[in-house]
Formats: C-alpha cells, structure tokens, sequence
C-alpha cells in the first residue's frame, strides 16, 4: 500500500471514499498466522498454524474458549485479540445469567462488530488489528463468522485468514461442496489439508506442535485439540490419497 | 350531675388505614443439609420440603443441593431465592475462573470466594445458610460451614436449616465421638456405612422438624466425581 494524503487519521474519507486507516488496520490481519475455519450440518471447525518467535520460544495461541458453544481463531495483533475475547466471554456470560440460554453465535458476533466500527468512527482511537473466525454452535446450527477491524462481519460455510490464505481458499472453493455431509473427522482433516497449503516449502510443515484445532458441535461443547491430541489426525493426513469424499 | 355518656366509637380509627408495616424483604422457606467428610470422600445430604414460612409447602421436590465442579457441590438453607441467586453468581465467576486460570477452581478456593461472595453483601445479606462439600487437592474430603455473611470454618461434618439444631447434636456424638460413655475407638468408616448414617439423620430431622420431609438428595462426592441419589422421606 502507498502512502496518501488521506490516510493518517482515522476520521478521514479519502476522495474515493475509503478510510485508509481502516485498511490498514486490515493488513495487521493479513500478516497474522493462517488459519481456517469450516462447518458441517453438525459441526463447526476451526484449524490454525501457530507461529513461535524463535525456536527458544513458545507457539503464539491462536484459538480460544469464549463460550461452552463458541469458540474464536484470531489473525493479527494478538493484544487486541484478547481484549476482543474477554469482551466476548463477559458477554457470552452475561447473557447466560440474564436469560439462562446460550447467546446465539450471530448476536455474539454483532456486539463485536459493533464494538470494533466504534473505533473506526472516533478521533483518537485506532481499530483492532485483529480478525476473528468465530465458530459456534447454536438452536440453528453450526456457523462460522468472520469479524474485521472494519466493523463488517461475514457468515461463510469455510473461511481461510492470514498470511497465505489465498492457497487455503482455493482448497476450500474447491472442496466445500461435500463439507456439510462430512463426519468430523473428515472436516478436522480438510481442516488440516487447507491448512498445509498455507505453510511455504521451505518451512518444516504441519506437527503437534505448530498446530491447535478446535471443534464445536451438537452436543459437543468447545474443545481445543493440542499437542499430543492432535497426533492422530497428524498422522492420518500424512497416510490419506487426497479426497475420498464419504458420505455418512 | 354526672351523666355517664356512651361515647360514639371513634371514626378516625376506622378511617385510618391498617398499618402494614415495611416490605419484609425475607423469607426462610426451611429444610435442613448435612454433610459428612471422609478420608477421601464426602457425603451430602438436603432434603427437598420448600415451605413459605408458615404452615404452607410451596413445592416438594425443590433441590437445596447445587453443584459447582466435579469435585464440589453447595448445600444451602434458608432463602431459595437468594440461595438461587447465589448460585447463579458463584457458577458464572467459576466459568470465568476456569477460563483466565485455564483450570478449575480448587474447592479450598471456592470455599474463600464463597466467603468473599457473601461478606460483599454485609449490609443487606443474603438469607442463606451454606455449607460446601468436596474433595480438596490432596483427594481429601472437606467442608465448609458458613453463616449468612460469610463467617466460615473447615470441618469434619456439619448442617445447616431448619433441622440444624436436631442433626448437629447427633453428628457430634457419632461423628466427633463427644460425650460418650463408652467412647469407641478411632476407625477409617467404609463409604456404605456414612451414607447409611447420613440417611439415618436427615430421616429423624424429618421426623421432629416440620419443615423438614418430602424427599432427600444424597449426593456422594469422591474421586469419580459426583453421585446423586433421591431417597424418601415422610410426607406429613
């Protein structure tokens, strides 16, 4: 991106009629480490590529429990990323006390697309640099969201952010037609196949410990797969031929 | 000359209205809980009667016994309105506990936030009476007993309600061995045998203490987790 006229505050257009600094905002995302998120009538999925700093340090967390039936995947600054996610959690929380029910996953993902367009509109304040995938289970079933620093929120059937994720959306486009029907499994391994695509090759490529997984559903609250728990759909990637697509 | 005169009946009185008196903001609807520690075990009994505070049962299978963690569960007495609120405040701070710490909340730590909980509302208190029964740590039963602002003490068995006053004299001579004649020595009491006698209690509590009857939830906590039973009581 050049640098323009029209880009140092966030309170003002450009003469096209964009707001640069929202844009900005925007490429923090697109920096960030990649991840996926895909759904299935019962299911919603979220697969992501966790970056260390060097090789002394630990792997940046990507994915994290907001809610029994929500869960986020983030891409960008990951400071913002946790402020957004307490907001959720004491969101989520609170409407489970006021109404003793589980929020439904898009009013959740409103409040926060509200929250972020306020920083797009007042002096002083920066946006979010972060983008969230938002996987939830709720009365209409499983969904996937995407939020942005923008204040836009998107509903999509299988998503890919991050740096690279054009190789993940292709995947994806060409595969998401059979996601609905898949059993778990065979979503947390498309998951990981989009996955790889985003990984360069000179890099050393997906192992337990550079990927997090995180699965909601009917009757299965949030739960994240690390480590060790990921080994066994590691391993079943590595002795799969690409697609058999079952339907159960 | 003095004439004894019949004074009319004064209309004033008659037009001023009755007086109510205040909003009474609580109401004890009754019942009694105990619970028993063991080495590695607790046992928690509540019967269910729901009173409103006179003559009347609102409901008889109300449960006083609500569970926190795998490894804890408050028995209250007293209010079941605040005794509800309560929960519902204690239940969000765990989940909120659980995903800041990315661990469950110990049963000593419950035990404190409870304190905590109830000494914030000294001035208008919550009209409950607890007890907290659980596994700590090291796998060793432990409770809690509280007053209604938070007063609380770690020990080997307690109760609480309308009972408490029937219960608690059994439990000190059974449990603690006081004032026995014949004191029998110290031993390790199987699992069956304190539910047995935990039955036994909450049974004559119900027998003497009208508010107390209907049914009775005995739960079991131990290091499979946690284990309800629905026992009967008298209905009278």
């Amino acid at each position: 991106m050049y640098r323009n006229q029209y880009d140092s505050e966030i309170v003002t257009f450009s003469p096209t009629g964009r707001i640069h600094q929202v844009e900005y905002a925007m490429e923090a995302v697109k920096q960030g480490g990649s991840g996926v998120a895909l759904k299935s009538n019962k299911f919603a999925v979220v697969v992501s590529l966790k970056r260390s700093s060097s090789e002394l340090g630990s792997y940046q967390k990507k994915l994290f429990v907001v809610d029994d039936h929500i869960g986020i995947l983030i891409s960008g600054l990951t400071a913002d990323a946790r402020v957004l996610c307490n907001y959720m959690r004491n969101e989520s929380a609170n409407y489970k006390y006021v109404y003793e029910s589980d929020i439904r996953v898009e009013r959740l993902v409103t409040k926060v697309a509200d929250k972020s367009q306020v920083h797009t509109q007042r002096y002083g304040r920066r946006p979010y640099g972060v983008g969230l995938l938002v996987a939830g289970y709720d009365q209409l079933g499983a969904h996937i969201f995407q939020t942005c620093p923008s204040g836009n929120f998107y509903d999509y059937k299988a998503i890919s952010i991050g740096s690279r994720s054009q190789s993940a959306k292709t995947y994806l486009e060409k595969n998401f037609e059979g996601f609905a029907t898949c059993t778990l499994e065979q979503l947390i391994l498309h998951g990981l196949r989009a996955l790889r695509e985003t990984i360069p090759n000179n890099d050393t490529g997906l192992n337990s410990k550079n990927v997090s997984i995180g699965v909601v559903g009917e009757n299965y609250p949030f739960t994240l797969i690390e480590e060790e728990a990921t080994l066994p759909y590691l391993n079943m990637l590595e002795s799969d031929e690409p697609v058999e697509m079952q339907v159960n | 000359m003095n004439v004894l005169k019949l004074t009319p009946f004064p209309t004033q009185d008659k037009e001023k209205p009755l007086n109510h008196g205040r909003f009474e903001p609580y109401v004890d609807n009754g019942g009694t809980v105990l619970s028993v520690a063991g080495k590695d075990y607790c046992v928690v009994a509540g019967d269910t009667r729901m009173s409103d505070g006179g003559y009347g049962i609102q409901t008889r299978k109300y449960t006083k016994i609500f569970q926190l963690t795998n490894k804890c569960v408050i028995a209250t007495s007293g209010m079941q309105a605040d005794t509800l609120a309560l929960q519902k405040k204690l239940k969000v701070m765990l989940d909120h506990y659980q995903k800041e710490n990315g661990k469950v909340m110990s049963t000593p730590a419950i035990a404190q936030f409870l304190s905590n909980t109830l000494y914030y509302k000294r001035f208008f208190p919550y009209y409950t009476f607890n007890l907290i029964a659980g596994i700590d740590e090291e796998g060793e039963g432990c409770i809690w007993t509280y007053d209604a602002v938070g007063s609380h003490e770690k020990v080997k068995y307690s109760s609480q309600g309308s009972g408490n006053q029937l219960v608690i004299p059994l439990l000190d001579n059974q449990v603690a061995k006081f004032n026995q004649l014949l004191p029998e020595g110290p031993k390790d009491v199987p699992l069956d045998q304190v539910v047995s006698f935990v039955k036994d209690a909450i049974t004559s509590a119900g027998e003497r203490d009208i508010y107390t009857g209907d049914y009775a939830d005995i739960v079991v906590i131990d290091k499979h987790g946690v284990r309800w039973e629905k026992f009967e009581l008298k209905l009278d």
